[in-house]
């Protein structure tokens, strides 16, 4: 055994890895809940990965047979309905797990310095995430899928001048349609998976290289023992992979729970316009993305269109998305977690999350008087809590951050 | 050459016009690959004109057709449709009822201004059912006064479910909805009295 282990080292660093990553690798001994989900992020990603290279053994990218083969899929494949349901359902999940993810980075600053790279990697690979679900949807060539991509690719045809041709060539043809299937279903099967698995890898490497933050938002690194071990930190093997292997039971048992007994999610996983093949000469009653991507769907229809064009409404939402990544700038407070921040942060960050919910809840509501209105104010509290980010970060009286990690 | 120096300055000319012809070379590549995108000729090939026959169209009825994979209504408006196109009331409520603004390339030049059909076929109106907002394709809510559109001020239209863009029954666009210009005229032209052709253009009798 030793032997061979020296074979292989002589050969390939597997002691080196395993050691700098797993056994020496020394994680924050004060984890709590909310250091769960990057490793559930990982777990969800190999699920879609397995889930989806079965899937596309049985499913037909062609737009005359792609509506019907996921419904042979569903009837007539044995297993065929959990297989998909895992990879329907666990696209949801995933993205739960993602938003609990980024929830505890603001929770705890973990995107201030040394952790900028770490987070802007984190923000591609969230907006690589976005798209491979919005490929993914279509996929089944449901009512919901063909009117989810007439809108979302209609957004390219807003941008000044080159907008009608930009949509052409983005379609293969003029409406969507059997091209476009096809090439949406290159992308969610081989380009962005493996833009995905590139991004994880660079977003493990950051972390491994300034390694976590925590709760306390203590650097663990600056009060290191003679032998240049941090004091507060704890080997990720085992400690840490043996209690996400616990977390990793509960979770999927939550998850089957929903996959078993309700896995369209009343309409919120799966929308039930989805059930009805595409249509092209009928768009359903009522049309909104999956409630990941509403809460910017909510900031596009909030506002009106300018000067004719449709495309201020496109800039506000991709400004929403992107304004994320200079939140490691907008942040001036001298501490990173919440738990020493000033009370008005508390309040930021309060009104924060409340607006992204209520954004999230109005993109699946019909366009009404009033809840334009709604919309309207919590997108200006939504880009008010990064834009006011400068000021109220650095006024208020943050408490005494202590040496060492708190129990 | 063994007590000559190295000439940094020549190294990195040469370093940065390698580069500079290199990063050229993959533009030339990814030509052909981007190329792929574009309609191909069968696509192309696929945009011909389609024939309706309208003999059995009712007063009120809407058909709808695919051109160019976009669907297309056929529909005939009466009397007191007509006459609410033509109505102050309304025209203060559009965006651009003329289609001389943002809309002047959404109709030929051979409809008429407030109806937006073909002389002395005033009830016939063919209108691209796609909407100018984000493409969805509106629904048709003919009757004058729905409560859920805001009632009394209602004439009859279209209205599009994705983001509430209102449309009158000449496809014309409602002043402060998402939709920023008036619905498309496709070309078209009547080959007889009951066939409409639609892709091609009018010729003048």
């Amino acid at each position: 055994m030793k032997n061979n282990q020296s074979w292989i080292d002589k050969r390939f660093p597997l002691s080196k890895v395993w050691n700098e990553h797993l056994a020496e690798y020394y994680t924050p001994r004060n984890f709590n809940f909310w250091y769960f989900f990057g490793g559930l992020a990982i777990l969800m990603l190999g699920m879609q990965f397995l889930t989806g290279i079965f899937l596309t053994m049985h499913y037909k990218p062609d737009s005359a047979n792609a509506f019907a083969s996921v419904e042979y899929i569903m009837r007539d494949v044995e297993w065929g309905w959990l297989v998909r349901y895992l990879h329907s359902t666990g696209a949801s999940a995933f993205f739960v797990v993602i938003y609990l993810h980024m929830y505890r980075a603001l929770l705890y600053g973990s995107y201030k310095g040394p952790r900028e790279l770490l987070w802007i990697l984190g923000m591609v690979l969230y907006i690589a995430l976005m798209a491979e679900a919005f490929f993914g949807y279509v996929l089944p060539w449901g009512q919901m899928s063909f009117w989810g991509a007439q809108v979302i690719i209609s957004l390219f045809g807003s941008v000044p001048v080159i907008g009608p041709d930009l949509l052409v060539w983005l379609l293969g043809d003029y409406a969507v349609g059997d091209a476009a299937l096809n090439r949406f279903f290159s992308l969610h099967v081989i380009a962005l998976p493996l833009i995905l698995v590139v991004l994880v890898f660079l977003h493990l490497v950051a972390l491994h290289h300034v390694g976590s933050n925590n709760p306390d938002g203590i650097e663990i690194k600056e009060n290191k023992d003679k032998d240049g071990i941090p004091k507060d930190g704890i080997p990720f093997h085992p400690y840490f992979t043996i209690k996400d292997s616990m977390v990793v039971v509960g979770f999927l048992w939550l998850l089957c729970a929903v996959i078993f007994y309700a896995p369209a999610l009343n309409g919120y996983f799966l929308e039930y316009a989805n059930f009805v093949e595409a249509n092209p000469l009928k768009t359903p009653e009522h049309i909104a993305p999956l409630w990941y991507l509403t809460p910017f769907y909510s900031v596009l229809r909030a506002i009106p269109p300018l000067f004719g064009s449709q495309f201020p409404g496109v800039l506000a939402m991709g400004a929403a998305l992107l304004i994320f990544f200079a939140l490691p700038w907008l942040d001036r407070s001298p501490v990173k977690s919440i738990r020493y921040r000033s009370s008005i942060y508390k309040w930021a960050l309060g009104i924060f999350v409340v607006s992204f919910i209520m954004l999230g809840w109005l993109g699946v509501q019909p366009v009404t008087p009033v809840n334009a209105l709604l919309a309207r104010i919590f997108t200006a509290l939504y880009f008010a809590f990064f834009i006011l980010m400068p000021w109220y970060t650095s006024i208020g009286k943050t408490k005494e951050v202590p040496a060492r990690v708190t129990e | 050459m063994s007590e000559q120096t190295i000439d940094l300055k020549k190294r990195r000319f040469l370093t940065n016009a390698t580069g500079v012809v290199g990063a050229v070379g993959v533009g030339f590549a990814a030509w052909p690959f981007l190329s792929t995108w574009k309609p191909s000729a069968k696509t192309k090939a696929a945009g011909a004109p389609v024939d309706v026959d309208i003999s059995k169209l009712e007063s009120g009825q809407l058909v709808r057709v695919l051109w160019r994979k976009k669907p297309v209504w056929i529909f005939k408006r009466d009397e007191s449709a007509l006459d609410a196109l033509n109505s102050e009331d309304l025209i203060n409520k559009l965006a651009d009822p003329n289609g001389t603004g943002n809309s002047k390339n959404q109709q030929p030049n051979y409809v008429t201004s407030n109806y937006r059909s073909i002389v002395n076929k005033e009830s016939v109106a063919v209108i691209v059912g796609v909407c100018t907002h984000l493409g969805c394709s509106p629904t048709y809510r003919p009757e004058p006064g729905a409560s859920d559109l805001g009632g009394d001020s209602w004439k009859g239209g279209f209205y599009c479910p994705c983001h509430g863009s209102k449309f009158d029954l000449a496809g014309r666009v409602y002043a402060g909805v998402p939709a920023p210009t008036n619905l498309e005229i496709p070309p078209y032209q009547y080959v007889t009295d009951s066939l409409i052709r639609i892709g091609i253009d009018q010729t003048n009798t």
